[in-house]
Order: C-alpha cells, then sequence, then structure tokens
C-alpha cells in the first residue's frame, strides 16, 4: 500500500512520541477543534502530546520540513479561540510536560515544564513550600502557566507586581525554526532569577499566542505567601467614582488586588459595583492596620452616602478569597447554556465609566445578560475590564447575538482608547487596523525572521 | 433515556474541574490521567455525547472506547462547580445506555454484558462454580441475621474469593449469625446498571430483590462496596432490608468487643474505593478498623477520601481493562502513591480495588515492598 503524505506524518509523529500520544482520530480532532469561547472551530490533522522539548523540537522540526501548521495547546481556555488550529495541521497539547523542575526558596523563583497547569503549581507551592505562592489567575485551575503567560494574563498578584508575564524570569523555547533557545538568566547561568539585564527578547513570545515560538520550560517570580487573608467590598452606585475609589486605594499600597465585578442577578446584586480589595498579612494586627488605611482613604464617600462596605457572609467571603474562583466559571452556567465569552480590553483605569455605560448599552441591545469583572493591574497603571456575556451553545440564535455583542465590545474598547486582551483572530486585525503603520511593520518582520515558514500558530497576529 | 439529557448536557463548559482533587495535586480523573487527550476528560466525553447527539460525529469504536472507559468513579460529580454535577455520571451512563440500545458498544461490552445475563458473572464462568471457594461456609436460611452478599469478584476472582473466605471466617469467628446464597447468588448489577444495560439491571434487581424477599432478608452485608450501592440505592424497595458494608459491620463488632485483636507492626495507607467513599460516603468505618488494631501506623496518601484517586476497575474495567497496558494506568499510579508514603500494606476494602491494586504493585516491580490486603485479612490476621 503506497503510504500517503498524511499517513507519513502521522508516522513521523508518532515515532517522535509514541502511538498513544498521537492521534488522528475524529473525536480528539473533533475537541481540539474548538475551545469553550464563541470561535468556529477547524479541526486540526493531528493530536500529539510531547513528553520533552526534544520530542518538541522534532516536531517542530517536521513541521518545517512538511510546512505544515502546529498550534501549541495548553488548558485551551482562553475562550477566544487562540488554540483553534484555523489551517489545520498540528495541535500539540503540552499538558504531558508538567513538572516541577525547581523552586529557589532564597531567590524565590521556580523553574517549570511548558504544560504545567496553575493548579498543580499551586497544590505544588503548599505542599512543599508553603511560603511561596505564585500570582495565579481567575482562570479554572486547568489553564497552563505558560499559557496564562502567552497571552498576558493577571491574577491576584497584579495589581502589587503587574501583568503575570512580567514574573517571568527565564525562558525555554522552541523555535519555529527547531532551535532550543534559552532566554534570561538561563541563557549564561544555571540560575533562573531574571530576564534582566540581559536584551528583552522575552517580548519575542508574550502576547503573541505561540506564533513565534513554542515555550517547554519557564522561571516564574515566586512571592511571599502570608498567613492571613481577607477581603472586604467596596460598594458604590455611580461607575464614574469607581477610579477614583481604586486610585485611593492603590495609594495606600495596602490590597494585595483589587477587583471590581457587576452583574444583574440575582437582584439584590443590580445597580451596585462592587470593588473587591483583597488584604494579607503574618498578624491579625497587620490585617486591621490594613483595613483601617483603607477605610481611611474611602472615608469621604462612606461619609456622603456615595459608597460603602458590604457585609459579606462566610460563604460569601469564602468564595471571594477562593485560589482559583470558581464562581467565575459558574458564570457559564447564568443562563444554563454551558457558554462564557468576554471581550476583556486592558484600560486606562479613569475610562472604567464609558467601558461600563458601553457594556449595559450592548447587553441590552442584544437581549443578553452580562457579567462585569475588571481586574486592577499595577498601582493604577491600567485595569482589565471585561465585557463579559454567557451564553446557551444550545441555542443558535443567542449565540448569533452574543457574537454580535463580542464584536461590538471590540470595538468599544479600542474606541474609548483600549486594547482587547488575548483577542480573537477578528479583534486581532481590528487591532493592527489601528495600529501604527511602522509598529505593524516591525510584527511583519519578527514573524517573518522566526518563522519563514509561517509554520506557527498561523492566522495570529498575521500582518497582510 | 439520552434523549431526556440531551437537553442539558451542554451546560458542561469543558472548565476541567473534573480533572482534578480539590487541592489540585494532580490530574484525578482515571481515563484522563491515563490516556491524557482532552477527549478522555469528563468534559470533553461530554462534548463528544453532545457531538454524536446532533449527529456532529458519527459512531466509531474509538468514540466508544471514550464514553465505556469511564470508570464512574464519580471524582467529577465532586469536584465540578456546576449545579448540575450530581447528574453527570447519570449522562454518561445514559450515552452509554444509548449506544447499547443501537447496538454500538464495545465488543468487550458486549461480552461483560452477555456473560452476566447468560452465567450471572462477567466472565462466563459457570454458575456451578459461583461456591466453589466457600467450602464449609452455611447457606442463608430465613432467620439468620445477615445474608453475606458476595458478587461475581468475591466468588470468582482468586483474590477476591481470599477475601470473602477471610470475612466469613472472621463472621463465624464474632459468632455473627449469617449466611451465603451459594451457587443461587446472582450478579448485583452494579457495573451492568454503570455501563447502561438498564433492562438487564432491572432483571437482576428486581430478582436479587425477589430472592431476598423469599428468603425473609433483613440484612445484607455486602463484600463489594459496588454491590453495596446497587443494592442499597439502586434496587426497588430496597427499604425492606438494610444493606450494609462489610467494613461497617467489622467495625461495629470490634467495637462491641466480639474480635480480639493483638498487635501488629505495619504501616499502613488506606486506598478508599469510589463506591464506598464518594458514592456512599462511608470513609470513617475502614479507618476505624485500622486505628482498632495495636501497632498499625495509619498514613494517608496525597488523595484520599473524597479526593481519593481511583484504581479504575470500576464500570466493568476490573475484567474489559480499557485503562490498562500503561505505566500510566490508574491502578499503577496510586500504587506507586502508597509507594510514596512508606507504607508497607496498601489496605483495601474492595475485592476490585484488591485486584486491580495487586496486579499494578506487581507490573510496579514492588512486589516484596509493599503488598496489598484486605481490611478483613488485616483483622483476623490480628485475631490470631
Amino acid at each position: 500500500m503506497e503510504v500517503t503524505g498524511m499517513d507519513r506524518i502521522y508516522e513521523s509523529l508518532v515515532e517522535i512520541a509514541g502511538e498513544e500520544h498521537v492521534s488522528n482520530r475524529e473525536e480528539e480532532l473533533y475537541i481540539y477543534s474548538q475551545d469553550p469561547g464563541l470561535m468556529e472551530p477547524h479541526r486540526p490533522d493531528y493530536v500529539v502530546m510531547p513528553k520533552t522539548t526534544e520530542e518538541v523540537q522534532k516536531i517542530v522540526q517536521l513541521a518545517n520540513k512538511e510546512k505544515i501548521s502546529i498550534v501549541p495547546v495548553g488548558g485551551s481556555l482562553s475562550l477566544s479561540g487562540l488554540v483553534i488550529p484555523c489551517r489545520g495541521g498540528i495541535a500539540l497539547d503540552l499538558k504531558r510536560m508538567d513538572r516541577v523542575l525547581e523552586v529557589n526558596e532564597k531567590s524565590r523563583y521556580v523553574v517549570v515544564e511548558g504544560g504545567i497547569t496553575q493548579g498543580k503549581l499551586k497544590a505544588y507551592l503548599e505542599r512543599h513550600h508553603p511560603s511561596l505562592r505564585h500570582s495565579i489567575p481567575d482562570a479554572p485551575p486547568s489553564a497552563t502557566v505558560a499559557g496564562n503567560i502567552v497571552i498576558h494574563g493577571q491574577g491576584r498578584l497584579s495589581q502589587q507586581y503587574g501583568f503575570n508575564s512580567s514574573m517571568v524570569t527565564g525562558l525555554e523555547v522552541v523555535l519555529p525554526t527547531g532551535e532550543i533557545c534559552k532566554i534570561g538568566s538561563c541563557s549564561v547561568s544555571p540560575f533562573w532569577f531574571s530576564l534582566e539585564p540581559l536584551p528583552h527578547l522575552a517580548g519575542l513570545f508574550f502576547g503573541w499566542f505561540g506564533a513565534t515560538g513554542i515555550i517547554t520550560k519557564l522561571g516564574l517570580r515566586l512571592y511571599p505567601k502570608k498567613k492571613l487573608r481577607d477581603i472586604e467590598v467596596f460598594v458604590v452606585e455611580d461607575p464614574n467614582l469607581v477610579p477614583d475609589v481604586i486610585h485611593r486605594v492603590t495609594h495606600t499600597e495596602m490590597a494585595e488586588d483589587i477587583f471590581v465585578g457587576a452583574q444583574p442577578y440575582p437582584l439584590i446584586f443590580k445597580d451596585i459595583i462592587m470593588i473587591g480589595i483583597c488584604i494579607t498579612g503574618d498578624a491579625e494586627d497587620e490585617l486591621e492596620f490594613k483595613r483601617k488605611m483603607i477605610w481611611d482613604a474611602l472615608h469621604t464617600y462612606i461619609d456622603s452616602k456615595e459608597g460603602g462596605f458590604m457585609m459579606l457572609t462566610p460563604n460569601i467571603k469564602h468564595e471571594l478569597l477562593e485560589l482559583p474562583t470558581s464562581s467565575t466559571t459558574r458564570f457559564a452556567d447564568v443562563v444554563k447554556g454551558g457558554g462564557f465569552e468576554y471581550c476583556g480590553p486592558i484600560i486606562p483605569v479613569e475610562k472604567f465609566p464609558e467601558a461600563f455605560k458601553k457594556l449595559l448599552e450592548i447587553s441590552s441591545k442584544y437581549g443578553i445578560t452580562y457579567g462585569h469583572a475588571g481586574r486592577v493591574i499595577g498601582r493604577c497603571h491600567c485595569m482589565m475590564f471585561s465585557f463579559g456575556y454567557p451564553f446557551n451553545r444550545a441555542d443558535p440564535d443567542n449565540i448569533e447575538r452574543t457574537r454580535k455583542a463580542l464584536h461590538e465590545s471590540n470595538v468599544a474598547s479600542l474606541d474609548i482608547g483600549g486594547v482587547p486582551w488575548k483577542p480573537e483572530v477578528h479583534a486581532q486585525k481590528m487591532i493592527m487596523d489601528k495600529m501604527d503603520k511602522n509598529t505593524l511593520e516591525l510584527i511583519k518582520r519578527i514573524k517573518k525572521l522566526l518563522d519563514p515558514n509561517g509554520i506557527m500558530n498561523p492566522g495570529n497576529w498575521e500582518v497582510e | 433515556m439520552t434523549k431526556a439529557y440531551a437537553e442539558q448536557i451542554h451546560r458542561c463548559f469543558r472548565c476541567g474541574y473534573c480533572k482534578f482533587p480539590n487541592d489540585f495535586t494532580d490530574f484525578n480523573c482515571p481515563s484522563y490521567s491515563r490516556f491524557r487527550f482532552e477527549s478522555y476528560s469528563t468534559g470533553g466525553r461530554l462534548w463528544l455525547i453532545w457531538a454524536w447527539l446532533k449527529k456532529e460525529i458519527d459512531w466509531s469504536e474509538h468514540l466508544a472506547k471514550v464514553i465505556f472507559s469511564c470508570a464512574t468513579c464519580r471524582n467529577c460529580v465532586e469536584q465540578c462547580p456546576m449545579n448540575f454535577k450530581n447528574e453527570i455520571v447519570d449522562w454518561i451512563v445514559a450515552a452509554r445506555s444509548d449506544m447499547i440500545e443501537k447496538g454500538f458498544a464495545l465488543p468487550k461490552v458486549r461480552d461483560f454484558l452477555n456473560n452476566i445475563s447468560k452465567h450471572g458473572n462477567p466472565w462466563g464462568m459457570p454458575r456451578s462454580k459461583r461456591d466453589a471457594w466457600a467450602e464449609g461456609i452455611k447457606r442463608y436460611r430465613p432467620g439468620d441475621e445477615y445474608l453475606f452478599y458476595v458478587g461475581c469478584v468475591g466468588s470468582y476472582e482468586e483474590r477476591g474469593q481470599r477475601m470473602a473466605r477471610n470475612l466469613a471466617e472472621l463472621l463465624d469467628g464474632a459468632e455473627v449469625s449469617f449466611g451465603i446464597l451459594g451457587v443461587e447468588e446472582n450478579c448485583d448489577g452494579n457495573e451492568v446498571y454503570m455501563l447502561g444495560e438498564t433492562g438487564l439491571f432491572q432483571e437482576l434487581a428486581e430478582k436479587n430483590t425477589q430472592k431476598f424477599k423469599e428468603l425473609k432478608v433483613r440484612k445484607v452485608v455486602a463484600l463489594s462496596p459496588h454491590a453495596y450501592n446497587s443494592i442499597k440505592n439502586k434496587y426497588p424497595r430496597s427499604g425492606v432490608f438494610e444493606v450494609f458494608h462489610y467494613t461497617q459491620l467489622l467495625s461495629e463488632i470490634i467495637r462491641e468487643g466480639k474480635v480480639r485483636l493483638s498487635e501488629l507492626k505495619y504501616k499502613v495507607t488506606y486506598h478508599d474505593p469510589c463506591f464506598l467513599g464518594r458514592y456512599n460516603e462511608v470513609y470513617d468505618a475502614p479507618r476505624e478498623i485500622l486505628k482498632s488494631i495495636p501497632g498499625i501506623e495509619v498514613v494517608e496518601m496525597k488523595r484520599t477520601r473524597e479526593n481519593s484517586f481511583c484504581c479504575g476497575g470500576g464500570s466493568g474495567n476490573i475484567v474489559m481493562d480499557l485503562l490498562g497496558g500503561s505505566t500510566e494506568s490508574p491502578s499503577r499510579i496510586r500504587v506507586r502513591e502508597a509507594y510514596e508514603t512508606g507504607a508497607e500494606i496498601l489496605a483495601v476494602a474492595c475485592p476490585s480495588c484488591m485486584a486491580t491494586l495487586d496486579d499494578a504493585v506487581k507490573d510496579e516491580g514492588l512486589e516484596g515492598k509493599i503488598t496489598v490486603k484486605d481490611i478483613a485479612e488485616l483483622v483476623q490476621e490480628s485475631a490470631k
């Protein structure tokens, strides 16, 4: 029997990763053709699950030789379809590469493989290094650490330390041409402590969604884990007050995390905006001091009755402090439809009122419910503002209306001066249409230089 | 049955909580741990069922393997953050039922069910051999306090038979009034139910219930947590008789001082069977027994109680072995985890767990380093 081109690729993948870790069966192709969001599915031709960097390298070399696409897959939870293989090819599921390789307690960093989940890293640190933590995002625990980095994710420590991608201390990357490349101190030293003071090459991979290489190892900053954690929720009705509330709280430098939430259901939450302020400490006195500083910062709003702290039941408190927050996931079941999509632009904090107004308008226009969850990044330096919409996967009309709402949310995000975060391919084009032409040309040149055959997650950041 | 669930099954978001225990320490879904393709996670499986219902994908033997390889261990139910979580296993069972109705079951599943239908056990062994292990053990007569329900694994599988004998001897020694059904015992049907053969399950359940009624059974003590689950929770009019797992009865006997225990110097870790733990919330009785044996040090594995990692033997896999054949087979992962505790004994309370984990000890080359023992065996050893 003649061996066809497709069979030859399958056989080569089997030779690299083993038969049990390669599939071209309909069922796997179906599952890897989509994520839980709203993007149109597209099937890969193969799914492969390598175990080592060397296997990843061989797969990339094979793809280059055969000129077929590769999409690196983590938790498949971006919701914006960033791992949908829009040109087919190989879906490369990294989750078998999930070891913790090193924890440096003194220098507070961890080195992990590129497929480790947020959940596993959290559990590992809790068990073996209880005084350390990483900035865990609100995504489910099956989201991967590297996946979060390549989308410029945020987490519970982003208000203090910035985007999670700015917490990276080193990378090992398989380049689209097959070379294994180290970035940061680990390129010249056995220690993975810092990207600096070398030329900042890590930016070639952050925010690129795997279009410039596959992260197989990464170093990540760890932070002191305090013994106590608590939360206060400040409530206002007027969205115009939110930027100043955030500004005042960030000025105290007392908060671990600041997030914003608003939703119409249950009705007790209607027409209010909640600003969650997490605090940590090693002693109750420390927490009390932080509480006092935050209360003092906001007392004029309390005195004028424009805002106030909400009473929290132990259950609500537990839910808000949970890491990761499962209530974020439960949002997908609000309309009993199993779907949840959001446009989450990064915006200047002062643009919150405009964005919030647009969210209400869009949700009302398309007759769909909404949920807003925002996170402050840095000391009021910017925030992620989510235009979040649950949808019903079994209702095509609801899906269509949600798609339109999502598109309009992307437009609104750009109009108010924000930039859609982890944008779907369509929104990437919207961003690039608005982008400075020389910046665009730089993106094009970098992509061409790193990935001359255009095999890495094609469709993403593709400059026409 | 699947059609009724077709209205709900799309509600799974595929968030992946179902893959983990509650502290996320490692993957805790047996089939996902074994194969690692997303299709083998609970979310992947539910999405595939929905795709099949919508005719987006056709039936294939591989689809059937994905659907039937779920051990129905209920970890997903324990971990899912959604309101529909209690229905997840029912959805999978319903899809299996639909496949069986359409003649789409895997050959291994078909053989498993045919053997139970014809011979009353999944191996197709003669009914006349069901009590081959039970020489000298009294048959149940009306008036006996307990019917000792042995189940298929206890009746036919060598290690299960050893468990059954140990327990019978212990009960006898404690002067408990009991008897077995011998060759008149039939399969309890728990795996038949989980595999989706509802017609056969109903037949088994009705016949067994009828038999219990004829014999005026008031109390059933089951060797297997699987039988305990089906008889307690799935049989019609099951309230007429009380159902116990043997660890519950043993625990009581020990508490009442009917068994005198002497010192055993063992470090023991206990593996929670899914149908005893997650299905029926019996976590303490087996541990109380172990702690009542002087000299035994009980150490817990990383994943324990509600978060226990299934051995992979449920839903007929002890016979069909859809999760075997790899270092990543659940039973081998579990044995490695037990060995990491430093325990020399891996204690079990289920004949299916006993067989799968004992095989895994051999496959892992851990013979002589860790030994799988049934709780009744440990009690008996201590009582000698």
